[in-house]
């Protein structure tokens, strides 16, 4: 449903916080600039096409993704022709939010007839027969689909260094990563490349890659999107939802592709609201959770500290209470997802045999060894770590004493959670305890990259939301975000606080240096 | 070392996985520095505390069983590396 606050009055009396970036001249718009809010506005008043809106970001991606490196796959021609579906489609006023919205995914969504590889030399060429449900209600809402974008390999990772394919840059700083799993997501987002992007997020996948980039990403709560045609990396810890330049554009790309979904058996059937109709009233009724075990977390930037006690600062300056929230279990929480994680991940990976679809390799005539050999050449390093350490996890001997383990310190995590949203409806935290670091850092230090999940894989473990919006930049220029976590099923307080902190904050409309 | 390369080629068996002999040395290597970390949930007692395997708890996701639209054969084989008269080709397993 078309959100009312958007209607054409309010078309032509926007927020101070937009007044910097409407464009006021039609013929001096750089159309890749647009929101999806403005954009959309644009498109139902008939002042532009989708055709000209997605050839615009065509270009766009064309003139800097030789640089940024963050797509894997752009389709022109199937993007354009879905342009024009849409264009008929305005012209008949049969529109939602999305309708005529060019966008990009994360190449582990099935796109039907569209090819999908997970940045893995083992789906290479796989050409999926069917969309996954996200995709149908994307479709469905009349978006328009320009491209796949790049991760780490089959979700695995914190940088997007972890392609089998390429590396995606930080566009704000070309020697950085861009953060991950979802770095190609976020890139685009923020070079303009799209107007929004879907991601998935199983330990902070969204939601650090949106930290780094400067936009804004969405973990839903578990269950609230479905996942089917979702490649599974680790299936009670993976969720897709949408990276957005605002919190608005991200609450109505959640519209489009949140509910319940008799083909995902974890889906629930929860009632979903219309995220889009963000609480604009402030947030005088709003108790907030300050984590204290997150500010003693070893090895927080202390730029970061600095821009989120800021942050907090205005979100108390908004009328919001602030308490102190113990969680304390958070010291064990990167342990338990790095046993959780790849142990889901040896099963989930399994699949890949080189029999039904993807890589095999054809000069082995005994089929165990076509196996071994398949599945050797093609996984990356770092899949290939995660699948040992998982399969170790699991195997005989070891199960309690590492997946048994792990999974009650879950419950203590969960719990935790629990204790803390008894009294507040939010807690806030960094999303990474350091900017995007330079690429290479990391590449051989799996440990290390794996504890700059501190802050944003608890979420994941307990199955709870959350939002990563910008809040500032370090000295050097690079973006920081905030995380906000809220109850299960409680997204809109997440969109409610992050919306009038994107206002108050008034974060200057710099775009990346491209 | 917290595993040894013997303990890497046997997992790796189990999982299917051939480890080139110049990698077994790093591999065991990074995965005993994650295990040493993991090793830190010890210091948290347990007992009696209840596994969690699923965040949100969800019973059985039971439908009526009746017939609906699935990929037809074609579509199914479409991406297999090798296929022969609508089935999976794979190398002799007798």
């Amino acid at each position: 449903m078309w959100c009312p606050r958007y209607s054409d009055a309010a078309l032509t009396n926007w927020p101070s916080f937009y007044q910097a970036v409407i464009p006021q001249e039609t013929d001096a718009m750089k159309l890749h600039e647009l929101t999806i809010e403005q954009a959309s506005g644009l498109l139902k008043n008939k002042e532009i096409g989708s055709v000209e809106l997605t050839r615009a970001v065509l270009d766009r991606i064309e003139a800097v993704d030789g640089k940024v490196g963050a797509f894997l796959t752009i389709d022109a021609d199937g993007a354009m022709a879905q342009a024009e579906a849409a264009d008929h489609r305005l012209a008949r006023g049969d529109t939602v939010p999305l309708t005529g919205i060019p966008l990009g995914i994360k190449d582990l969504i099935c796109t039907q007839g569209l090819r999908t590889t997970c940045a893995s030399k083992m789906l290479e060429n796989f050409i999926p027969p069917y969309d996954a449900t996200v995709i149908s209600r994307l479709k469905k809402a009349g978006a328009v689909i320009v491209g796949k974008l790049n991760m780490d390999e089959f979700a695995m990772g914190s940088t997007t260094e972890h392609s089998g394919f390429q590396t995606t840059r930080n566009p704000w700083n070309l020697d950085r990563i861009p953060g991950g799993s979802s770095g190609g997501s976020a890139a685009a987002v923020a070079a303009d490349m799209c107007l929004g992007a879907l991601g998935s997020d199983t330990g902070g996948s969204i939601r650090q890659p949106a930290s780094h980039c400067g936009v804004v990403g969405v973990k839903p709560t578990y269950g609230r999107v479905s996942r089917f045609g979702l490649v599974a990396f680790a299936s009670s810890l993976d969720q897709i939802g949408p990276l957005g330049k605002t919190v608005a554009d991200c609450a109505i790309m959640l519209d489009a592709i949140a509910g319940h979904d008799p083909k995902d058996s974890t889906s629930v059937p929860e009632p979903v609201p219309t995220f889009a109709a963000i609480a604009d009233d402030g947030l005088a009724d709003v108790v907030v959770g300050i984590p204290k075990a997150y500010s003693a977390a070893q090895g927080l930037d202390p730029q970061v500290g600095a821009a989120i006690d800021r942050a907090v600062k205005t979100i108390q300056s908004l009328g919001a209470r602030c308490i102190d929230v113990p969680l304390p279990h958070t010291d064990h929480a990167v342990a338990a997802y790095y046993v959780i994680a790849p142990s889901e991940a040896s099963s989930n990976l399994a699949r890949y045999d080189g029999v039904k679809y993807g890589f095999r390799d054809k000069s082995q005539a005994d089929l165990l060894q076509m196996y071994r050999s398949t599945r050797s050449q093609g996984f990356g390093p770092e899949v290939q770590r995660r699948i040992i350490l998982g399969t170790y996890a699991l195997s005989a001997g070891y199960y309690d004493a590492y997946y048994g383990k792990a999974s009650q310190i879950r419950t203590l995590i969960k719990n935790d959670f629990q204790t803390a949203f008894a009294s507040c409806d939010a807690i806030v935290s960094p999303v990474a305890p350091t900017p995007a670091y330079p690429i290479g850092k990391t590449l051989d230090d799996p440990l290390t990259m794996y504890l700059s999940d501190i802050y944003t894989l608890s979420a994941n473990l307990a199955g709870i939301p959350g939002i990563s919006v910008p809040c500032g930049f370090s000295d050097d220029g690079l973006p920081i975000g905030l995380q906000i976590m809220g109850r299960h099923f409680n997204e809109p307080m997440l969109f409610k606080i992050a919306r009038q902190f994107e206002k108050a904050a008034n974060i200057k409309d710099k775009r990346p240096p491209l | 070392m917290k595993i040894s390369q013997k303990e890497v080629l046997h997992v790796a068996q189990l999982a299917r996985l051939d480890i080139a002999d110049a990698d077994v040395d790093r591999l065991a290597d990074q995965i005993g520095t994650i295990l040493d970390y993991v090793d830190t949930l010890n210091q948290v007692d347990t007992t009696g505390v209840p596994a969690t395997s699923h965040a949100i708890t969800l019973t059985n996701a039971f439908r009526e069983d009746q017939a609906q639209d699935h990929l037809d054969p074609q579509a199914s084989l479409a991406n297999a590396p090798e296929k022969e008269d609508g089935a999976f080709v794979v190398p002799k397993v007798l």
